[in-house]
């Protein structure tokens, strides 16, 4: 995995905002249930993901971002 | 006690009398200040009087974009922003049978609309640095009505549902949304009664005078202070004891 990659930087992200531990960020990682996020940090996340990646995510999209996959997949398709 | 020692604040409105008062205010308290409203030279003299640690951001808060960008700049000029005083307001009154669509509209924009774009852009940087203050100036008519100012009034009791609201979404963050409620103050606004007008208004208030702007102000240093962190959601009320809610 690329320092640049897609991957890589929702991880940043999320070690960042979370502040967890990085080896926690793994790509099954819900963020609520295993990262310990609360509803307002999932909307903060969003904000950051669309901030870092120059895109926007709908509301009915974000609800669908559960893990950290999820983010990588979406953002992966929103800026091919 | 209520030490602004080190934080960023931007006021709007603040070349007013209630706005100055306020910016004064914490100013006094240590607090660096941004000083918005559509007054230039009039934003410049408060700015002047204070000295060190103020800026001008004028903005003409009837203009969504320019409302939009309001929190950016005063974000950049300071470094940060950790209390938004949402003090801007106007007034077009008139009974509501003959009160046009452009007063009513006007009032809602400026007054609620603004507040709200304003506390939306703020509350982005406050979330990340798990701190911040804001406060709504809304009104004692907000609460008890008044004949003549059907928008006023709506504005200023919307304010105060959106502050609760606001309020529990982000209480969690450390940060406070609270409104101050002015009675009759000696402003600008209270100026353009006339001498019958006073006349009335007087006898209604126990403390048998308008209030300053230093005694608004008063309450903002108080809701925007460490000390009040535990206060939020909540209509602080300053008005000699007009109304007692």
């Amino acid at each position: 995995m690329s320092e640049n990659s897609i991957e890589a930087r929702v991880k940043k992200i999320v070690v960042e905002h979370l502040g967890v531990e990085e080896d926690k960020v793994t790509k099954d990682a819900s963020f609520i249930d295993d990262l310990g996020a609360d509803s307002l940090d999932t909307v903060e996340l969003v904000m950051a993901f669309e901030e870092e990646f120059g895109v926007e995510i709908p509301d009915d999209a974000a609800e669908t971002i559960l893990t950290v996959g999820d983010a990588v997949r979406f953002l992966e398709k929103s800026t091919a | 006690m209520f030490s602004l020692q080190g934080r960023r604040a931007l006021v709007t409105g603040a070349s007013g009398g209630i706005g100055s008062a306020i910016a004064e205010a914490l100013h006094a308290q240590g607090a660096t200040v941004a000083l918005s409203g559509t007054r230039q030279d009039a934003l410049e003299a408060v700015a002047g009087k204070l000295g060190e640690r103020t800026h001008v951001v004028p903005a003409n808060l009837s203009d969504a974009a320019a409302v939009d960008a309001l929190v950016g700049q005063a974000e950049a000029a300071m470094g940060g922003l950790d209390i938004l005083v949402n003090n801007a307001g106007l007034t077009r009154d008139g009974l509501a049978m003959r009160m046009k669509d452009e007063d009513w509209e006007l009032v809602i924009r400026v007054n609620l609309e603004a507040a709200f774009r304003l506390s939306r852009a703020a509350l982005k940087g406050m979330m990340k640095q798990r701190f911040g203050r804001i406060v709504g100036i809304t009104s004692i008519v907000g609460v008890t009505g008044n004949a003549g100012q059907a928008n006023y009034a709506a504005s200023k009791a919307g304010m105060i549902g959106m502050s609760k609201a606001l309020a529990q979404e982000v209480a969690t963050r450390g940060i406070t949304v609270n409104c101050v409620a002015p009675g009759f103050i000696e402003s600008a606004m209270t100026d353009a009664l006339n001498e019958k007008q006073r006349a009335a208004i007087l006898p209604t208030i126990p403390a048998a005078r308008l209030g300053t702007g230093a005694e608004i102000a008063g309450a903002v240093v108080y809701l925007a202070s460490d000390e009040a962190a535990y206060v939020t959601g909540q209509t602080l009320h300053v008005n000699g004891g007009m109304a007692m809610i």
